[in-house]
C-alpha cells in the first residue's frame, strides 16, 4: 500500500482556526484504524506545531503522509526562523508575548512536547527564511 | 463518577451534550492549554476559565470527554458548535476554579490516575 498524502494551508491571521488541520488529520487517522496511541501522538505533536506556525510564523502549510508503518508530518512556514534551536527546545523557553499567553499558549512547552510525542523529529530553520518541522510517528 | 454527577455537584448548566452518562475518573484544571497539552495524561474532564475555541481543540487532541467553563463565563456559540461537532460535552458552572475543583475532588474525582 502506498502512502496517503494530505495537504493543508494553515492561515496565519486567524487564531480561532488554528488546529483545524490537526483535527482533520486526527479524524482521518482514526477512520483508517491507526492505534489510539499513534493517533494521539500525531494529534498532539501536529497541533503544537500548527499553533506555533500561527503564533510565531504567520501561518504555513502542512503535509501529512500516512503509511501502514508510520505517519510523517511536515510543517513548513516562511516565518522569522528560530535563531537558537537548542534554546527553543528547552522546556519553558518562549518568546511568545502576553497576548498569546492570554490565549492559553506560550508556556514554552510546545517544541519539547513535540519531541516527546514523536519518534523522530528534525528541524530545519533559517533566520529570515522560515522553519520546517519533519515529524515521524511509528504506527 | 459520571459527567451527570459532576454537573449536579457543580450545579452546572449543560451547554452541549445529550448523554451525560459518561464515566470519568480523573480531571484537571488549567487556563494554560500549553500546560494541558504538556502535562496532562488521561484526564477526561477539563475545568478552565479560558474561553476560546482552542480549549475545545485541546480537549479534542487529548481525547477528553468534557469541558467545564468556570465562573459563569459566557461561551460563544461558535465554541459550542465546535464542541458539538467533536462530541465533547460542555458544562458551565458559576463556581470559580478553586471551588469547582474542590467540589469535584470531595465528590471522588482525582487528578492523575494512579495517584492521589
Ligand atoms: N515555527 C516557528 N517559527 C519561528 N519561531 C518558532 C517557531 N516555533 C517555535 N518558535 C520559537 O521557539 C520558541 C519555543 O517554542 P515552543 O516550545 O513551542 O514554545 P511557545 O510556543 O510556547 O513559545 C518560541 O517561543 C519561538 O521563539
Ligand atoms: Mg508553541
Amino acid at each position: 500500500m502506498s502512502a496517503l498524502t494530505f495537504r493543508y494551508e494553515v492561515p496565519g491571521d486567524d487564531f480561532t482556526r488554528a488546529g483545524e488541520a490537526s483535527s482533520d488529520v486526527k479524524r482521518k487517522l482514526k477512520q483508517l484504524g491507526y492505534s489510539p496511541e499513534a493517533v494521539r501522538k500525531v494529534a498532539i505533536a501536529m497541533y503544537e506545531g500548527e499553533i506555533n506556525m500561527v503564533i510565531h510564523a504567520g501561518g504555513g502549510e502542512a503535509v501529512v503522509e500516512m503509511d501502514p508503518e508510520e505517519i510523517r508530518v511536515t510543517l513548513r512556514d516562511q516565518g522569522p526562523g528560530i535563531p537558537d534551536v537548542e534554546k527553543a527546545m528547552q522546556k519553558g523557553w518562549s518568546t511568545a508575548p502576553d497576548t498569546v499567553r492570554n490565549l492559553g499558549f506560550g508556556a514554552g512547552m510546545g517544541l519539547p512536547n513535540i519531541k516527546k510525542y514523536t519518534d523522530e523529529l528534525r528541524i530545519e530553520t533559517e533566520v529570515g527564511v522560515g522553519t520546517t518541522l519533519y515529524m515521524k510517528v511509528f504506527a | 463518577m459520571t459527567v451527570k454527577e459532576a454537573a449536579q455537584i457543580l450545579e452546572a448548566e449543560v451547554l452541549v451534550g445529550e448523554n451525560l452518562d459518561v464515566e470519568i475518573k480523573t480531571a484537571c484544571g488549567s487556563d494554560m492549554m500549553s500546560d494541558v497539552l504538556a502535562f496532562v495524561k488521561d484526564q477526561a474532564l477539563l475545568l478552565t476559565g479560558l474561553c476560546n475555541p482552542q480549549v475545545i481543540r485541546t480537549a479534542e487532541m487529548m481525547d477528553m470527554r468534557c469541558v467545564v467553563f468556570v465562573r459563569g463565563k459566557e461561551v460563544d456559540p461558535e465554541i459550542l458548535e465546535l464542541a458539538r461537532s467533536r462530541d465533547i460535552i460542555v458544562l458551565k458552572t458559576k463556581y470559580r476554579m478553586f471551588t469547582a475543583c474542590g467540589l469535584l475532588y470531595s465528590g471522588g474525582l482525582r487528578g492523575e490516575s494512579g495517584s492521589l
